[in-house]
């Protein structure tokens, strides 16, 4: 207990009170516990954990699952897997949700917002109305919106025009993918190692004696992929979608659910997100704009190199409040049919009875997740306070 | 450890601190519960046209199902109006039985192994036979299942349809791509199939004659004549509730046997000074048969003067009289004697 500079001390009283305290939260958390168990088992329902194991007959419209005999792949789902690896493709597709969620509402909320403190009248005024209307109403009524009135009245599938390789249909969104011919599955991991040491590379070269070898180094990367693509005979070419009877082969689909969820979590979130970069920028002292002028910067300048730097030391733990809605809000995907965790739960719970246990699950599964927001962003907002202080 | 011993050491350890009341494991039946409490809590749906419905022209509730939950409370209350209904979902309806919530369900519901086990529920004698059917839109081209193939169906979250199409599509070996969509309710699956999203809305053919009969142009739609599994849909009550159970299994029953009969809720009053013994010992003019299963001995009376018979409570609600006119003569849902399988074993 750190009292912070001051005289205080504790009693033995004090200590007894503490004890105590931790001891009744102990205790309603057991007694909470045994109810559930006592109420439960009343009703004949033993809390039992053995239907994860279980076939779970489904047919989940899509997403990918682990393969548990070989955990490092994603495969696609069929119902003769088990339900806890249909609870797996849900928790895919919540995070793939979450995580484009978190990037895209980022990048929005950060234009409207710097829009919201332009001297430009008309920018300012569209940006203020986007903002009013979307923090104004309920995120679920808005998801209905996206999916009903928007993607669900684009053209359907035989009469949508192909634009550049994009299908824009009822059926799903389709856009050219890259591919590798005829067959280079590892393309993919091949892709995120290159990045990865790229970034390396880039990380370690940062030493004004090391800085010589950063380019050099990017380069033997790159001829790398040359050589790979030369002597595998050009495996790589772009796949664009054909449109069928019902959806379209090729390139890379994005379905009606998928599309108008994160439609709505990156609108609805980047409303907020835009409210605090204004609330952030607004707190750097005016006096830093005054000062920027003073050396001769110009405004986007002055907004680039010293105001946003300053801001985003006061945006980020706000920020994280808004990562951590947007990663829960994802659940209200049920109500259009995306099969998110907490939609594949209740299916699961559903076929096996299980809702008790199932929820559990669900609720670590959130927790665990939002913990791994706040911890991600704790430890940036750390750096963000280490270099300041520098 | 042991979840058992681990349960019971958390009950004694909360005795123990004095911070629980004993817990009510020797409850009362339901059916004390209900009586005293003067209403019956009734588990329902308000989304299936002519089975649990919020009718837009009237206000109210109306429906096969909700007709049930009336019979049920005029058997054990002897007032068809002393009902709450309790609108559910596909999802939450066996847990409404489970925690209490609702004293009985009647939410169009498949009687099933898995529910009859590990869900927990008692299921009531079969109400309505019924099997998975295909709403398709006319100008899709649709002419069997088969076409469907590769193409997007979609049916409710939680219900046995789900799964039946999940076997049907591994069964047949159709195209893995095909994609099966589920939506929390039956109103947002119908303007899926409406905007085109879906190529199918597929859930028990009963339901499906009903969204089309009440779709804005009911000819833009067609109700294939496939029919891909047996739903046999039943009301149910918890488990472990004996005397409520073995109740309410007679009161549905009841309706069917007043069928047979020919006991309307017209005629009553003759049939009360009807000299067949068997009639006079259903209608309790003879016998203790109410009285052994915990009802008023009049109960069949109150319930079948109230409700009508199960033929009664057929045609009002789905008949060919009905937007949805659902055919009964010679289908499953026939009494035994005319050849189909509503039957009720004798009231003696």
């Amino acid at each position: 207990m750190k009292a912070g500079g001051s005289q205080e001390r504790y009693t033995l009283g004090d200590h007894v009170l503490q004890i105590g305290v931790v001891l009744g939260a102990i205790a309603i958390v057991l007694g909470l516990a045994a109810s559930v168990y006592i109420g439960l088992a009343s009703h004949h329902i033993p809390i039992d954990f053995s239907f994860l194991s279980q076939v779970s007959g489904l047919h989940l419209s899509e997403g990918l699952t682990l393969d548990l005999s070989r955990p490092w792949d994603l495969v696609p789902f069929s119902s003769s897997d088990t339900n806890l690896q249909a609870l797996i493709l849900g928790l895919y597709n919540t995070l793939k949700v979450a995580l484009l969620g978190i990037v895209f509402s980022t990048l929005l909320g950060l234009l409207v917002g710097i829009g919201r403190v332009s001297p430009n009248w008309l920018l300012n005024r569209v940006c203020l109305v986007f903002v009013d209307l979307v923090r104004n109403t309920p995120l679920l009524i808005q998801l209905f919106f996206w999916y009903f009135a928007v993607v669900l009245q684009l053209p359907a599938l035989r009469s949508a025009a192909q634009f550049y390789g994009v299908i824009a249909s009822r059926q799903g969104i389709y856009t050219p993918s890259l591919l590798g011919v005829p067959a280079w599955p590892d393309f993919w991991w091949a892709a995120l190692a290159s990045l990865v040491l790229a970034a390396v590379i880039l990380r370690l070269t940062r030493r004004p004696g090391a800085r010589a070898f950063r380019w050099p180094g990017i380069a033997v990367i790159a001829i790398a992929w040359g050589v790979a693509l030369a002597a595998l005979g050009h495996p790589l070419r772009i796949d664009l979608p054909v449109a069928s009877r019902f959806r379209a082969s090729g390139g890379l689909a994005f379905t009606p659910e998928f599309s108008a969820i994160l439609l709505a979590l990156v609108v609805y979130t980047a409303a907020f997100i835009a409210e605090i970069v204004r609330g952030s920028i607004e707190a750097v002292s005016t006096r830093q704009w005054m000062a920027a002028y003073a050396l001769g910067l110009k405004r986007h300048q002055a907004m680039t190199h010293i105001i946003l730097p300053q801001a985003f030391r006061i945006l980020v733990p706000p920020l994280v409040n808004q990562y951590l809605n947007l990663a829960k809000n994802t659940s209200l995907a049920i109500a259009i049919g995306f099969p998110d965790l907490f939609n594949v739960y209740g299916t699961v719970a559903n076929q096996t009875g299980r809702s008790m246990e199932g929820i559990l699950i669900v609720m670590v599964a959130y927790l665990a997740l939002n913990w791994l927001i706040s911890l991600v962003m704790n430890l940036y907002n750390r750096r963000l306070m280490a270099q300041g202080a520098r | 450890m042991n979840m058992k011993i681990a349960g019971t050491g958390l009950a004694s350890a909360l005795l123990l601190m004095g911070l629980a009341s004993p817990p009510a494991l020797a409850q009362d039946s339901t059916l004390q519960t209900v009586i005293k409490r003067g209403q019956l809590i009734c588990g329902s749906d308000n989304t299936k046209p002519g089975f649990g419905y919020m009718n837009p022209k009237t206000g109210k509730l109306e429906g096969f199902d909700v007709d049930y939950c009336h019979a049920v409370a005029a058997a054990v209350l002897g007032d068809a109006s002393k009902v709450k209904i309790l609108t559910l979902t596909d999802k939450n309806r066996f847990n409404a039985v489970q925690n209490g919530e609702a004293d009985v369900v009647f939410f169009h519901t498949t009687v099933t192994t898995t529910r009859a086990t590990a869900v927990g529920a008692a299921f009531l004698p079969v109400s309505f036979y019924d099997g998975t059917g295909v709403l398709v839109k006319k100008a899709d081209q649709i002419k069997s299942i088969n076409d469907l193939n590769g193409g997007t169906i979609c049916t409710t979250q939680g219900s046995t349809t789900e799964a039946v199409w999940a076997d049907y599509i591994k069964g047949h070996k159709w195209d893995p791509k095909t994609q099966v969509l589920t939506y929390q309710d039956l109103d947002k699956l119908f303007a899926a199939l409406n905007s085109g999203r879906c190529n199918a809305m597929t859930t028990d053919k009963s339901a499906l004659v009903g969204w089309k009969g009440n779709a804005p142009k009911p000819d833009d739609f067609v109700v294939l004549a496939d029919t891909i599994s047996k739903e046999p849909l039943a009301g149910f009550v918890r488990q472990g509730d004996t005397q409520w159970h073995t109740a309410l299994t007679w009161v549905a029953y009841a309706l069917v046997q007043a069928e047979e009969f020919g006991i309307t809720s017209k005629n009553i009053p003759e049939m009360l000074k009807s000299e067949n013994p068997d009639i006079k010992r259903f209608l309790g003019v003879d016998g203790d048969l109410g009285k052994d299963l915990g009802l008023a001995p009049d109960f069949v009376q109150k319930v079948v003067g109230a409700m009508g018979n199960y033929g009664e409570i057929y045609n009002r609600n789905i008949g060919p009289e009905t937007p949805y006119g659902i055919d009964r003569k010679g289908s499953l849902n026939d009494l035994w004697t005319h050849g189909g399988l509503m039957y009720s074993p004798p009231f003696r």
